[in-house]
């Protein structure tokens, strides 16, 4: 079981959120030029590193609110927690 | 009349292959002696005459997903694509025990897909017309025919997934996991192959955009082709090239019971609820779990996925309450986004993939083995393998099996 440090509620069980997937994956800033490679990236194309990922998650059964998480994927050691629209902190 | 608690088991084999040293060079080296990677490496041999092969492994031959899945073999996909390429799996399960010469346990003894809500029998009915339009066998039953079958299954009306009925597929069942990996490792290495254990690849060697061999932790080794049958850490390699994949790894439990004496004689599946259920030969409840809502590669799971997964398991079965885990684990599998596998060529000249079966590739591994290794040959897709490709998410041809494939493969 996972517990991961909510930035407004604080520490709380995994069951307690749901998963976003990676983290800063912006939106294409003009849609309407993108080629259908790019938008594939967009859409299905993820880092999947064996190693620290920044994810988000959304908090459903708390404050309902997305924020993003530094996570080991083979230790699931986190090291930073933070808003959305913050960049990545320095960490790991 | 005589009880038999246990049916009678083959004595353990010696030693069915001999260990190999690297050698500076091959015709193919294969990434992963997992079923797939095995598979594919006996077909290159004996369909191809393709012999200058390596199969190397990070760990120890078929300890990864392939130890650790729940042997369930069906082919009862919705779409034509799928169809294709999981039914000459299941076809050439048939004929395996014969073909390697070694028995495998291939049991046919039918795969029941349990429907607990009227979207689930709507959609359980469309596989079922879809299958028998592509030559699949299978059949619609009621609650009632389904407890015929499986007659400890709980039909009640009052419980939280009650049964509304299921698919069956008769000719679908299971096999004794390690015996199909020695199988194959066997026959392949008695046609010259190299299984190369404790050997990982820790990056590919390329020239231009033509890969030459691969890294690994006992020095380079060069290889005309390179074929990735990695499983979950597919992305991990592949990364060393900048080639992005379209996969996440998550974690895969199972879990097993003491023995029992037999109450199953079929495998049960429930993808609404994620339990898929059948007795292995000794006696023991194999059961499969959910994969982990993240990314992970811890090869263990979340403990909630497993309750989860035996509460419900216990309305469905309810003599299971008595049952104790023995033994859980956790297999890395890749996920891609429209459940299907990904097969075939890749930007790099030399560079193959077969990846993204998530959490089903035991299943196709006879049938995979057979076209990755055609594919591999002849530098080209094989017809079952084309669909597959790297080059559907970018041109929009996905092969959607979230419905017949979930989690519960």
């Amino acid at each position: 079981m996972l517990r991961i440090p909510c930035p407004w509620c604080g520490p709380r069980d995994e069951t307690e959120f749901c998963y976003g997937g990676q983290a800063h994956v912006p939106y294409p800033a003009d849609p309407s030029t993108v080629d259908d490679a790019d938008w594939a990236g967009y859409l299905f194309f993820r880092d999947n590193p064996k190693g620290w990922f920044a994810e988000r998650w959304m908090h459903r059964a708390g404050c309902q609110r997305w924020f993003n998480v530094v996570r080991h994927t083979v230790t699931y050691e986190i090291s930073a927690s933070y808003p959305p629209g913050t960049s990545r902190p320095d960490v790991a | 009349m005589t009880w038999q608690l246990t049916p009678r088991l083959p004595a353990q084999p010696d030693f069915l292959w001999a260990e190999a040293e690297p050698k500076a060079s091959y015709d193919v080296i294969i990434v992963g002696a997992g079923g797939h990677g095995l598979a594919t490496a006996y077909y290159l041999a004996k369909n191809h005459g393709i012999t200058n092969v390596a199969v190397l492994e990070r760990g120890w031959l078929a300890g990864g997903n392939m130890a650790r899945n729940t042997t369930i073999i069906r082919s009862n996909y919705l779409w034509d694509e799928s169809a294709g390429i999981y039914e000459h799996a299941l076809k050439l399960w048939e004929g395996l025990e014969a073909d390697l010469d070694c028995e495998v346990a291939f049991s046919q003894r039918g795969v029941l897909n349990l429907a607990h809500s009227l979207g689930d029998v709507r959609e359980g009915r469309r596989r079922v017309n879809a299958n028998q339009l592509n030559g699949v066998d299978a059949e619609w039953l009621t609650p009632e025919d389904v407890q015929k079958i499986a007659p400890i299954l709980n039909i009640s009306t009052d419980v939280r997934y009650p049964v509304l009925g299921a698919t069956f597929q008769p000719r679908a069942g299971i096999a004794k996991h390690d015996w199909v990996a020695w199988g194959y490792a066997r026959a392949a290495h008695a046609m010259g192959v190299d299984l190369i254990q404790g050997c990982e690849v820790t990056g590919v060697l390329r020239e231009g955009d033509r890969v030459v061999g691969v890294d690994t932790v006992s020095g380079p080794i060069r290889a005309g082709r390179v074929a990735l049958a990695a499983a979950g850490h597919s992305s991990v390699i592949t990364a060393s090239l900048g080639l992005r994949l379209p996969l996440q790894s998550f974690p895969l439990q199972a879990l097993v019971s003491e023995l029992l004496e037999q109450v199953l004689d079929t495998v049960v599946m429930s993808n609404a609820v994620h339990v898929y259920v059948s007795q292995a030969h000794k006696g023991e409840l194999v059961m499969g779990a959910g994969i982990d809502g993240y990314v992970g590669y811890g090869q263990r799971g979340s403990f909630p996925v497993i309750e989860h997964q035996m509460a419900a398991a216990i309305e469905l079965f309810p003599i299971f309450a008595r049952a104790h885990v023995l033994r859980t684990w956790g297999g890395i599998v890749d996920v891609s986004p429209d459940a299907s596998p990904i097969v075939g060529l890749t930007p790099f000249e030399g560079l193959y993939v077969n990846c993204g079966w998530g959490t089903g590739g035991f299943k196709a591994t006879p049938g995979i083995g057979w076209v990755f290794a055609d594919t591999i040959a002849n530098d080209r897709p094989h017809p079952l393998a084309q669909p597959f490709a790297l080059a559907r998410f970018a041109d929009g041809a996905l092969i959607d099996e979230h419905g017949a494939a979930a989690v519960a493969h």
